[in-house]
């Protein structure tokens, strides 16, 4: 990549860094440059925000019908899958995949639900009380 | 010491597609070997001793780095970014690779470089505590190193690991066995992108690439998949070891590293959704196989290079 090549896109990193890539200068030879970003990574960044919003949405509606607990929601909206969330409980998957489902979810002590509720950052009756 | 020296001499450069493993509902891919082995590797070719730590218990982990801080010794954390507050929220995934370092503490803040950042900043206790705990895959545990003993270096030792750094670097993409790592593994992806749009459908066929650019071009790579980083350290190795050839073949990275981003234009296309047909994501697949024979025959050249032990 040549030195007047660089990209300088605005995006999420105004305000916050820029980064440093290995350029050519007019010599031939690399030398460092700061770059505000790159459309191209920009745009990959936004789509996969996308995904993770149409993700949340879909979590919520679900709850929302009675289909899956609010864990499942509070789960995709802190970007999570099952291992991270087990990580972040000490349960195993195999009963986090039993706490998705809103019958047992119900049933749950409350000390379960704290563990739940550290690991989303939210309050207990927030976890306990969302209706989608 | 400079920063594409240290990559180089650590083999710092890599490709591999871990099967089976998905990292943010996307395939796992890695286009440098985990940062913790190029700092092993360079730090032993500089003759420096590390020692690291993990810690089970937090409130040991704290007490040891409050330790070391009050010695006057800069540590090395692993964190995860999905907590870390000074990051933007756009750059928050459950990421678990990051490292910074710890220099101070003013008050109950310590004080952090991080590489990503133009400038030092501050964590307060519990937010260190939390992002140095931070769970998933390739959870960091509370990971902590710093150097211990310090030699004066030589040009010669520099040399030396120069040297090893390449020809490690030759043997991790050319002769390493299996089909999904080094530059056979641009190949196994080229074959995935083929098959992807009637396997997962358009929408996540995307979904993928778009993961694929953001593993290449993320904060810290220094562009094109960290290709453009290792043209630079072939460039200052011909300097140490005053030899032309290894100059003449930081161009095929240069090269390399320009591919790669002209695939990640193609790429930005299909999941902008400018680009639909299969016969796009064959174009992009064929690049990828481009890409490929250009790293190969660099990599040859690099081996066939008899450059003493």
């Amino acid at each position: 990549m040549k030195k007047e090549d660089l990209p300088q896109d605005p995006g999420a990193l105004d305000n916050f860094t820029r980064e440093v890539c290995y350029v050519k200068n007019e010599d031939g030879k690399y030398e460092t440059a700061l770059s505000k970003g790159w459309e191209v990574k920009a745009q990959a960044l936004d789509s996969a925000w996308e995904d993770v919003n149409a993700r949340i949405e879909e979590a919520r509606q679900a709850v929302k019908n009675g289909e899956k607990s609010p864990i499942h929601y509070f789960m995709e909206l802190r970007l999570m899958d099952l291992p991270v969330l087990s990580g972040y409980t000490g349960f195993f998957p195999f009963f986090i995949k039993r706490h998705l489902k809103p019958a047992i979810f119900a049933g749950l002590s409350d000390r379960k639900l704290a563990k739940y509720a550290t690991a989303f950052d939210v309050t207990v009756e927030e976890l306990k009380n969302f209706k989608g | 010491m400079t920063e594409p020296l240290a990559f180089g001499m650590g083999s710092g450069l890599f490709y591999i597609q871990i099967p089976f493993l998905t990292v943010n509902n996307g395939p796992a891919i890695s286009f440098r070997t985990m940062p913790g082995a190029i700092f092993k590797r360079t730090c032993k070719s500089l003759g420096v001793d590390v020692t690291r730590k993990k810690f089970s218990n937090v409130a040991a982990a704290e007490a040891f780095l409050d330790q070391k801080v009050r010695e006057g010794i800069p540590v090395g954390c692993q964190v995860g970014v999905f907590h870390l507050t000074y990051f933007p929220k756009e750059y928050r995934f459950h990421f678990n690779a990051h490292n910074l370092i710890v220099y101070g503490k003013e008050g109950d803040q310590y004080q952090i470089s991080d590489p990503v950042m133009e400038d030092v900043t501050t964590l307060s206790r519990p937010e260190l505590t939390r992002v140095r705990f931070a769970q998933g895959p390739l959870a960091p545990k509370g990971h902590i190193y710093y150097p211990e003993k310090i030699r004066p270096i030589t040009d010669d030792m520099i040399r030396k690991g120069i040297v090893s750094g390449i020809r490690r670097n030759v043997r991790d993409m050319i002769r390493i066995p299996g089909n999904f790592a080094g530059v056979n593994g641009i190949r196994h992806t080229s074959n995935h992108i083929r098959k992807w749009r009637d396997k997962l459908g358009l929408k996540k066929a995307s979904l993928y690439l778009g993961q694929i650019v953001r593993m290449q071009e993320e904060i810290g790579t220094g562009g094109g998949g960290f290709r453009f980083l290792y043209g630079a350290f072939l460039e200052e190795a011909a300097a140490y070891l005053q030899d032309d050839r290894v100059s003449n073949i930081s161009e095929d990275f240069t090269k390399a590293g320009d591919m790669w981003r002209a695939s990640a234009i193609k790429m930005a296309g299909v999941y902008k959704g400018r680009l639909t047909e299969q016969k796009d994501f064959e174009e992009i697949a064929d690049m990828l196989l481009d890409t490929r024979l250009v790293e190969k025959e660099a990599f040859q050249k690099l081996a066939s290079l008899n450059l003493g032990k």
